[in-house]
């Protein structure tokens, strides 16, 4: 078995709005390994949701190829895209949109298991409790609806309904953005533990880079639809290459009174559309560094140095 | 020299089948001349809601301020009428909201929106209107204002928007600006330019600011005094510095442990605040953080402790201020920290 | 000495696990309970569906209280105002009023009920297929584009005249009316499900029963379905008493059920030539229940509508 769980290659994600197309993805290409977190970050609106719902299956893709567990993904047999289904599974970022208001908690946890008939009876009844204990409810919250819940708790029923068809891989679209602080601080620690036990691996989506920095191995950068960087998450905080990861990082406000500010950078104007990104350089509109070539070539994705990924012509 | 702003023992009830939710239970606060003022709190734990109150923008029906008084320069503003305290919002109180797109009329262009006030408030006609909207634009970083003049909101972005509403608020040059959340829904990079536009004006206009958030990050970039809020009451006040390096409430120090630390180079496991905040319909009788607090004693359950001053302006309202507490290591020592 | 030492046992710790972290305090209830449980404390809903009721139960039981039925003539007792014998009066063929009334009130609330049934079922069909095709693909993008032409063209066409060119095929009468009103009255209904369903499967917990494998039956009968039946049920207490308004002013100008059938509006056209000789109760009876039977509806509806209202749904 290889080191990469998945590996997606220039993969593509269109969508027709009028008579544009509007390229929510476009050529992107990394790889998970398995076992690890990786991060993902990037301006609103710039196409995380969409590449991580392309991932798990609910977009198809435009274009370009993903690779899971050696196999392409596009050419799998109907019954093993089922299997793929089910070990890849979503966490959603909306606590109160992903679960259905009219189903009690404990059919909402067993509609996987129910799909994929992996328990019926006494069996589910047990598994639905032991999920819901695991991630720190209580057995008797299984009769009870979402409303009643709180955010936090209810991120966790959503995490509980993934963990019931026993996936591989999650994609937990911001999955603690609606989230109060010390309620995050719940949900992560419940996901590396899981992690630990399970064996899983995570695709991270967040904008709130501190999180981002604390659970993920590895963290990719993107803007208007690609990736701009990709790097071991202690690296790219320590030496951020591309421009607008050095903008996002000196934008984080930290806690704290007494260290030395750093130097901000602050951005001008907004992220163009991306119905019609600039022409080079998606990023040249707002860079301080931005040069002749930038407007003309798009930067190459390259490896700058070992593990540590980028695409700018400052490089 | 008087405070601008005075909010003494606020109580604000909702009326909700089979009982009552008591969003805010008994806040008091001052805000002085050019002070910002962070207010920071679980979600649920009465921050609009005493915003609101301020403003007078409660629902009427079934919400009730059960006590309490807000001067504002001196005037109670729960005595006012509704045309005096129009007038003070029209030109002395603005208020900034989260969702910038419900705040604004989406079929009207917004230069249109900004002139308007300004006429109304002002007294200013036309042309002086549409002047002074222009000028306002510019204050709040939007380039080419002629050309943003004529747009309708949604053809904005969303940082655009909190920027034309900070525009419109600051057209009666206020003395006290309410900021609920102002850059939760924008990213990293946009909130660095909002929150810079903010510093921006209360170093040129000495504009009080009172600013609604949950993230410490914000807090330690703008304020120089917070309050803590948790359950409807304010749990911990000081200054940044008193909050966010010498906290003296088990909430404010757990919130501040279950963040990241920015500087680890081993990963560390975060410390969470187990449990969740308590249903307003029926707070508990003593501290509303009893249920999550690890340093929870006897008599947290039954009794809501009142302000301890911690020292000059750092106040927090735990018992473990108590002479009579154990110390705060006492606990540790006790095994109550594993888990 | 002793009072401070009972005095600092209050500050002594609290064991562990004495107080519950994620405990939830409030019962626990279902929404569709707590609507229903709204609905009852709306004053006007109430009133609404009491008067329907009563409605009802005369509708039912009326005619058999007089030893009259509808349509038995008497001419010797004809046009008597109402008084102990006939408590509603007879009309100029000496039938008795309140049995013609009750009777009537079956006719009206059967068209009613009927018409809005299949305009349900109908409505239900194509804005379903509509909705839940809209968006996937091509094919299903035509589907949807197909039968949203259709709606529009029927919207466009006035029911009168629909009526008028069926009756030059049918002979007028109680299931013409209903085809009738049918043909055109779905078309609302199908609007408002289609409405509905999109806005639905926008909502997460839709994309996560996907990926958890649930069978599209099975995503419409527990996700689509129950999270509709509100504004569907609110929907028919408005659709309801148009048709019967519509049967009634079809009848009243001729077009609608025949002799010896009665309808309201049938007896409310009868009485037009005498109310000026005084015969008040001759079109006061048929008009009066229109009107209540209308308002009583309407009441009904509205307070459904604030009791379901999402809004209001969190406390
Ligand atoms: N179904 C769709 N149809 C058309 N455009 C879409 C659709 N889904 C997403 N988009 C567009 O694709 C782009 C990327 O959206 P996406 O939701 O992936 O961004 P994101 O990075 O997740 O942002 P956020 O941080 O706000 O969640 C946006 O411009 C969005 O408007
Ligand atoms: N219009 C209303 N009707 C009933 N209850 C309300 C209303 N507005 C607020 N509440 C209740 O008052 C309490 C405090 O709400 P508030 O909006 O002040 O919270 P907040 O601190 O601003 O939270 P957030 O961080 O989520 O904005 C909540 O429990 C809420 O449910
Ligand atoms: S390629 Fe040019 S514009 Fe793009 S980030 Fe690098 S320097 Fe800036
Ligand atoms: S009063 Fe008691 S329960 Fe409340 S925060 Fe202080 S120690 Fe904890
Ligand atoms: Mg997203
Ligand atoms: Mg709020």
């Amino acid at each position: 078995m290889t080191e990469m769980l998945l590996e997606v290659e220039n993969l593509k994600k269109y969508f027709n709005v009028g008579k544009h197309s509007l390229k929510a993805v476009d050529n992107v290409s990394f790889s998970v390994r398995r076992g690890e977190t990786l991060g993902l970050v990037g301006e609103s609106g710039s196409g995380k949701s969409t590449l991580g719902r392309t991932i798990v299956g609910l977009n198809e893709a435009t274009g370009g190829k993903m690779v899971f567990e050696g196999r392409d993904v596009s050419t799998l047999s109907k019954k093993e895209k089922r299997k793929y289904n089910r070990i890849v599974q979503m966490i959603f970022q909306d606590p109160h949109a992903s679960l259905n208001p009219r189903m009690k908690v404990g059919d909402i946890i067993a509609e996987g298991m129910d799909a994929h008939k992996l328990a019926s009876g006494k069996e589910r009844m047990h598994r639905i409790f032991s999920l819901l204990e695991r991630v720190g409810l209580q057995g008797d919250h299984a009769k009870r609806y979402p409303h009643e819940f709180s955010g936090g708790q209810r991120q966790r029923i959503g995490i509980a309904r993934a963990l019931a068809v026993e996936p591989k891989f999650i994609v937990a679209d911001e999955p603690i953005s609606a989230l109060d602080v010390s309620i995050q601080a719940q949900v992560i620690n419940l996901m590396e533990d899981l992690q630990r036990e399970m064996g899983l691996t995570f695709l991270f989506i967040a904008h709130d880079l501190g999180m981002v920095k604390h659970i993920s191995d590895r963290i990719g950068v993107m803007y208007l639809g690609s990736f701009m960087e990709l790097a071991d998450s202690g690296d790219l905080f320590s030496e951020p290459l591309h421009p607008y990861t050095q903008a996002l990082l000196s934008a984080i406000p930290a806690p704290t009174v007494s260290r030395e500010k750093q130097e901000r950078i602050i951005l001008k104007g907004d992220p163009p559309s991306p119905i019609s990104p600039p022409s080079g350089c998606r990023f040249r509109t707002r860079c301080p560094h931005a040069m002749e070539v930038c407007a003309a070539a798009v930067p190459e994705w390259k490896e700058i140095r070992p593990q540590h990924w980028t695409a700018c012509h400052l490089y | 020299m008087a405070q601008l702003l005075e909010v003494d023992q606020l109580k604000v009830s909702f009326r909700s089948h089979g009982g009552e939710v008591q969003a805010v239970r008994g806040v008091s606060f001052n805000i002085g001349h050019g002070e910002v003022l962070a207010v920071v709190g679980e979600s649920g734990c009465g921050k609009s809601v005493t915003a609101q109150a301020i403003m007078k923008l409660l629902p009427k029906r079934g919400c009730r301020i059960k006590q309490g008084s807000i001067h504002f320069d001196g005037k109670d503003l729960l005595k006012l009428s509704g045309k005096e305290m129009k007038q003070i919002k029209g030109s002395q109180i603005s208020m900034v909201f989260q969702d910038p797109m419900t705040s604004l009329n989406p079929t009207m262009k917004i230069g249109i929106q900004i002139a308007e006030g300004i006429i109304k408030h002002k007294g200013l006609n036309k042309t002086q209107a549409k002047a002074r909207a222009l000028e306002l634009l510019k204050l709040a970083g939007i380039p080419n204002p002629e050309s943003r003049y004529n747009q309708y909101p949604h053809e904005l972005s969303g940082g655009m928007r909190q920027r034309v509403l900070i525009a419109i608020a600051l057209a009666c040059d206020p003395k006290l600006l309410i900021a609920d959340e102002p850059t939760t829904a924008l990213d990293v990079t946009i909130q660095a330019q909002i929150l810079d536009l903010m510093k921006d004006l209360q170093h040129k206009f000495g504009t009080s600011i009172m600013l609604i958030t949950h993230d410490l990050g914000v807090v330690a970039e703008m304020a120089q005094n917070v309050i803590v809020m948790y359950a409807g009451i304010v749990v911990e006040s000081g200054t940044v510095a008193d909050i966010l390096e010498r906290p003296k409430h088990p909430y404010t120090m757990g919130l501040l442990n279950s963040l990241p630390n920015y500087e680890e180079g081993e990963k560390e496991r975060l410390i969470p605040i187990e449990g969740s905040p308590p249903d307003l319909y029926d707070p508990p009788k003593g501290c509303p953080f009893a249920a999550r607090c690890e340093f929870a004693m006897e008599i947290c359950v039954g009794e809501l402790p009142e302000p301890f001053a911690v020292n000059d302006g750092h106040h927090s309202r735990c018992w473990l201020n108590d002479p009579r507490a154990p110390k705060v290591t006492e606990f540790a020592a006790a095994g109550r920290d594993e888990s | 000495m002793l009072e401070k030492a009972s005095h600092d046992s209050l500050f002594r710790p609290l064991e562990k696990g004495r107080l519950k972290k994620e405990e939830i305090r409030r019962p626990g209830v279902s929404q569709a309970k707590e609507s229903f449980r709204r609905v009852l404390k709306n004053k006007l809903a109430v009133t609404g569906a009491i008067i329907l009721l009563l409605i009802l139960f005369f509708a039912i039981f009326g005619p058999r209280m007089v030893p009259y039925s509808y349509s038995d003539q008497s001419l010797a007792s004809g046009n008597l105002s109402p008084d102990g014998k006939h408590w509603f009066g007879t009309d100029d063929l000496g039938r008795d009023m309140w049995a013609r009334t009750w009777y009537g009130a079956r006719i009206s609330l059967t068209i009613g009920v009927a018409a809005a049934l299949i305009d349900l079922v109908v409505g239900l069909l194509v804005g379903g297929i509509s909705g839940y095709m809209a968006g996937r693909g091509k094919l299903g993008d035509r589907i949807d584009n197909g039968l949203m032409r259709i709606v529009e063209i029927l919207y466009s066409i006035p029911y009168l005249l629909v009526v008028i060119l069926l009756l030059v095929v049918m002979k007028p009468g109680l299931w013409t009316i209903v085809i009738a009103l049918s043909i055109t009255g779905w078309v609302s209904m199908a609007r408002v499900v289609r409405g509905q369903i999109l806005q639905i499967k926008q909502q997460e917990f839709v994309a996560a029963a996907q990926k958890l494998g649930t069978p599209h039956g099975a995503i419409i009968l527990k996700h689509l379905f129950p999270n509709m039946l509100g504004i569907i049920i609110v929907n028919l207490t408005f659709t309801i008493p148009n048709a019967i308004f519509a049967e009634a002013f079809l009848s009243f100008i001729g077009l609608g059920v025949q002799a010896p059938i009665a309808s309201w509006g049938t007896m409310a056209n009868d009485a037009l030539g005498v109310i000026l000789s005084g015969q008040w109760w001759r079109l006061f009876f048929p008009g009066f229940m229109i009107s209540l039977t209308m308002f009583a509806f309407n009441v009904f509806g509205d307070g459904l509508q604030d009791a379901l209202d999402p809004h209001q749904a969190k406390d």
